[in-house]
């Protein structure tokens, strides 16, 4: 944090301080003019295309980023170097693992729910019209309220705490598995119902071997989604309603002296996580069992 | 050598089928008479919009009947039944099974050894053998059209209703099937009821052909093809003379390029 200290007490542009300045917009330009010339140059090795021009963006808008702090002399927004050292503090003082295990825990009891409620409701809803003309229109009614909107009556009905987080975190994961499922079945071709039909298989058999696998893919895919949302809220959730996690440590650290670092460290774990929650999920994608919905035949 | 037709299995009498197509009431079906007799092959051959298809399924108990009556061994068709197994003109065979679980599909209520030993007398009789653990979409066009049918034959039906089965497939392909399909049915004395818009497919493969004209679909015209022995020679005098019969009724010119 010295570069932070130094740049709190300098009141005036000192003639160093132009100078970086300076130095800082000819290096972002000539970073800037070589991806131009990469992105239209006309031949580039594949994996360059997929490795090399991702990081020479990244490294241009971390010196976009860097720069426009230092021209700007802003005392609170950190540079990125800053942003590595409070990364560094968070996993070396130990504070972020409480945290990731905290939203971490929230997001999969409450997805886990959401998908063993969800899953069993949209089959049936799809599969019966009776009970789609019953329930779809308190689905739908229900599914445009933001989940965010829920925070009060989840922190009246469980308390700060963890089954305010796992409430919520069900709420905004069984809309989309339950809307994406109920699609899935009245989606089946009618070939593969009335094969099923015809072989004379009913009741439970027909959910277990016909309907739930014919559907699958598209539950993944909702499934997929409804992850994706619940990580976006059990931030917000955190930072509204609780008392740990990495919504709660966001919040914590604008609170305790504006430490910005602190901030976009922890903003970076988040997304991090997220991807890291993406590209598990995607994983399930490969079984034989429901490869077949992603492929065009 | 081909068995010989007995007792009706499937009769149809005056049957109507009508569609509503918005405000419109289509008659799509008009006063279709026909007995199938067991163990007979026949083809439904008519142009694209002729009620064949949907003749096919109201025998197969998927549409309702609007007049008239089917009646399968003297019973009135009501839905459907694994005696009667349909194979579909686009893969009906589930993509998330193996080759394996697909063909022992219809055999839930069987034991382990029994299902085996089924499944495979099947596979081996499609020439699927060693795809067994294989999934539909590592397979061709016609090996997973041999699924289909190895999954029909599994449950032993009576009756196999086959919709424009090898439509999809390359005309190379098709033609092998053909033969297949005649050599299964003649293993297996099933009776047989085929949808083709393919003249030559009819007359390659039925005992008798059912030509029917469209809009409304009707029965125009019964070709008995029973005296034209199996291997067929596409060559002979008989083959050609009934070919040209049915190219005449289904409103062709065998003359390509004739005016």
């Amino acid at each position: 944090m010295m570069t932070f200290a130094a740049l709190q007490s300098a009141p005036a542009a000192t003639a160093q301080e132009i100078a970086d300045g300076r130095g800082y917009m000819a290096a972002v330009a000539l970073l800037a003019t070589g991806v131009v010339a990469l992105i239209f140059a006309r031949r580039l090795s594949t994996r360059f295309e997929a490795w090399g021009m991702p990081i020479a963006l990244g490294i241009l808008i971390l010196g976009v980023w860097d720069g426009a702090v230092v021209m700007s002399r802003s005392t609170i927004f950190p540079r990125p170097i800053e942003v590595w050292g409070a990364m560094l503090e968070l996993v070396r003082s130990g504070r972020v693992w409480g945290d990731i295990a905290a939203s971490l825990f929230r997001v999969t009891w409450g997805y886990l729910l959401a998908a063993a409620i969800a899953i069993p409701t949209g089959l049936v809803m799809g599969w019966y019209t009776r009970t789609f003309l019953a329930l779809n229109p308190i689905v739908q009614g229900l599914r445009p309220i933001s989940p965010i909107a829920w925070i009060p009556i989840a922190i009246l009905w469980f308390g700060i705490g963890d089954g305010a987080g796992v409430f919520l975190i069900l709420i905004s994961s069984f809309f989309p598995i339950c809307v994406g499922t109920t699609a899935a079945v009245r989606n089946i071709s009618l070939v593969h119902q009335r094969s099923a039909m015809n072989f004379g298989v009913r009741g439970l058999d027909l959910f277990r071997k016909v309907i739930l696998p014919a559907a699958l893919p598209q539950i993944m895919t909702s499934m997929r989604l409804a992850l994706g949302v619940a990580w976006l809220v059990i931030v917000a959730a955190e930072m509204v309603g609780m008392e740990s996690g990495l919504g709660y440590l966001i919040n914590d650290a604008r609170n305790m002296g504006s430490r910005y670092d602190l901030v976009v460290a922890t903003m970076i774990v988040i997304g991090l996580i997220g991807i890291v929650l993406d590209f598990l999920i995607r994983r399930l994608e490969h079984f034989d069992e429901v490869r077949w919905g992603y492929v065009k035949q | 050598m081909n068995p010989q037709p007995s007792r009706p299995k499937v009769v149809l009498r005056g049957v109507h089928k009508y569609f509503q197509k918005k405000k419109e009431l289509l008659h799509v079906l008009d006063d279709a008479n026909l007995e199938v007799a067991e163990g007979e092959f026949v083809c439904l051959l008519g142009p694209s919009g002729c009620g064949k298809s949907t003749l096919l399924n109201m025998c197969a108990g998927f549409e309702s009947i609007d007049k008239g009556s089917i009646e399968i061994d003297g019973e009135p068709v009501r839905g459907p039944n694994p005696r009667r197994v349909f194979v579909f003109q686009e893969y009906g065979i589930f993509p998330w099974m193996s080759v394996w679980d697909n063909i022992a599909f219809g055999l839930a209520n069987r034991t382990f050894k029994e299902k085996h030993t089924i499944a495979q007398r099947y596979i081996d009789m499609v020439g699927l053998s060693g795809f067994e653990r294989a999934f539909p979409m590592e397979l061709s066009g016609g090996m997973k059209q041999r699924v289909e049918v190895a999954r029909a034959l599994a449950v032993d039906p009576d009756v196999l209703y086959m919709d424009e089965p090898f439509g999809a497939l390359d005309s190379l392909t098709r033609l092998n099937m053909r033969s297949e399909i005649v050599r299964i049915w003649r293993e297996e004395k099933k009776t047989v009821m085929f949808v083709t818009h393919d003249i030559d497919e009819s007359v390659q493969i039925a005992q008798r052909v059912v030509v029917m004209s469209a809009r409304p679909g009707r029965i125009k015209k019964v070709v008995d093809l029973s005296g034209l022995d199996h291997p067929r020679d596409l060559d002979s005098k008989e083959y050609l003379a009934a070919r040209d019969e049915l190219y005449e009724a289904m409103g062709v010119s065998t003359r390509i390029g004739a005016r």
